[in-house]
């Protein structure tokens, strides 16, 4: 599965999709639900609370290993994806899909900053040697 | 460092093995869904490469004797030629330097199957007891014909004739789920006869192939040793009978809920025994002195391992703490339960905690409910909680 050209992606696996209303959408990137496996369980954060870029928001665990989820820009947390809470399997099915949770960044700039498809691969690419 | 390959490791990459470093050893960890692994062989059957595990002969004069004083279980519970018994091997302090299964041949002839990360200390340590072991006449073997008739040991009269052999030429192959006895069958016919009677536990020497009813996932099956050379053309045969690898991930999840320890996690040189759940494997009532069996005296336990079922929604895993009313424990393995469909551990927790009792693991940030329960949590295809 290839990464959307229509997203941005943080080097910490999560990858970020603009929304007309002006809000983000986050999940993880294929490469990271490869690496964790078998999704069991899923913690989003609330609804309303506060973010700095890069603080942790959201923990994915596999049966393997649980995995902490950052906040890609600052802003605050607007939706959470409860469903992923009774199938946390879907972010393997299609974790482009299987966003979890929504941010309205404190400035929509930032998002632009954000690494392209292609840089991501790159990323990616270079952490398997 | 250069990981370690069994004789499959080409073999699981072209099967699309994710392979990770576990212990020094390049193994497969799932080769797709590891749920999916987990229920195949609850529901079926499937096969792991153990082949990183060590395959010990203990032959000689006086064998029985020495393993009588070397574990902590007593040797003499061996009396039918084929059975096998579970073991801790302690050191004088008490602290488990391995569990391993021996299994009885002949009083010429014990196997010894030992994990791989502790495999290499373990036969250092094995050779240096046996080198400096002397029979104690007071207490000869009256178990069965064949030991009753064999010749007294005496003081200093057969050390020598022990010998501690690592198998290195061999591969082991575990079959494990409910209908992995007849895939066996089907791929080695030429072991049917002799394997068909074994109970559980037990283990039939049939020339090349070493087929025993032992396994690490609760399930029924057979674990094969066979020479390295032959466990390829195995592999693939079991496959084409309809038998898919299984890789350590759903490996460790099946232990965990049959309530297996595993050693270096639940166990380790600074555990007591008697601390780990394995109370019943070691025989500390008989009369019988064991390396170790001093300091265990010495020491009664003030822990225990206890089951967990997580109440709340999250993952309980090894090292988090356990909040009791008779004080702090500790997770030692813990995980998600595919069978269960909720999250479980052992944790070991001070002896006064029981069965029934509601604990808090904390979890990053938060404190959980558990419930402490007996385990295993599943067998046999079945979840028992």
């Amino acid at each position: 599965m290839s990464n959307p050209s229509n997203l941005k992606y943080t080097a910490s696996h999560e990858w970020v999709k603009s929304e007309a209303d002006g809000t983000i959408s986050i999940g993880i990137t294929q490469h990271a639900q490869e690496l964790l496996g078998d999704m069991v369980f899923v913690e989003t954060p609330a609804v309303g609370r506060k973010l700095k870029a890069k603080e942790e928001v959201a923990v994915v665990e596999s049966v393997k290993a649980a995995a902490d989820v950052y906040a890609p820009v600052s802003g605050e947390v607007t939706a959470v994806n409860s469903e992923l809470d009774s199938a946390p399997e879907a972010i393997n099915a299609d974790p482009y899909a299987a966003w979890m949770f929504r941010m309205k960044p404190d400035n929509a700039a930032d998002v632009a900053t954000l690494m392209d498809a292609a840089a991501y691969q790159a990323v990616v690419e270079n952490e398997a040697h | 460092m250069t990981l370690k390959q069994t004789p499959l490791n080409a073999v699981h990459r072209a099967m699309g093995a994710k392979m990770v470093d576990f212990g020094g050893w390049d193994m497969p960890v799932n080769y797709g869904s590891q749920i999916d692994e987990h229920h195949q062989v609850r529901n079926d059957c499937g096969m792991f490469d153990v082949c990183h595990m060590r395959v010990v002969d203990a032959k000689g004069e006086g064998v029985r004797a020495f393993l009588r004083y070397l574990l902590a279980n007593n040797a003499d519970k061996l009396t039918l030629p084929g059975k096998a018994l579970y073991s801790a091997m302690l050191r004088p302090g008490g602290g488990v330097i391995d569990d391993l299964i021996i299994y009885f041949m002949s009083e010429q002839w014990f196997r010894i199957v030992v994990n791989a990360g502790t495999a290499d200390k373990d036969i250092v340590w094995m050779k240096q007891q046996a080198a400096e072991f002397k029979p104690t006449p007071t207490l000869p073997y009256q178990g069965g014909s064949e030991g009753a008739n064999s010749p007294p040991l005496t003081r200093g009269g057969r050390e020598g004739l022990l010998t501690i052999t690592s198998r290195d030429d061999l591969a082991m192959v575990a079959v494990q789920g409910p209908n992995a006895r007849a895939k066996v069958w089907q791929v080695l016919p030429q072991t049917r006869a002799a394997t068909e009677g074994l109970q559980n536990f037990q283990a039939a020497d049939c020339g090349e192939y070493f087929v025993a009813r032992t396994g690490y996932t609760g399930e029924d099956g057979f674990e094969v040793m066979l020479p390295k050379e032959k466990v390829e053309e195995f592999w693939y045969a079991l496959n084409k009978a309809g038998v898919p690898p299984i890789g350590l991930g759903a490996r460790d999840t099946l232990r965990l809920e049959a309530g297996m320890n595993l050693y270096g996690q639940d166990m380790d040189e600074s555990i007591n025994p008697l601390e780990a759940g394995m109370a019943w494997t070691v025989d500390i009532k008989s009369e019988r002195d064991f390396i170790g069996k001093a300091a265990l005296l010495a020491n009664p336990p003030s822990k225990k391992l206890v089951g967990l079922l997580l109440l709340d929604r999250g993952v309980l895993r090894g090292h988090q703490k356990v909040r009791t009313a008779h004080g702090e424990g500790e997770i030692t393995s813990g995980s998600f339960s595919p069978t269960l469909n909720q999250s479980i551990a052992l944790a070991r927790v001070p002896k006064e905690v029981q069965i029934g009792d509601q604990v808090q693991v904390a979890i990053r940030d938060k404190m959980l409910a558990a419930k402490v329960v007996k385990y295993p949590f599943a067998r046999n295809g079945k979840g028992l909680i």
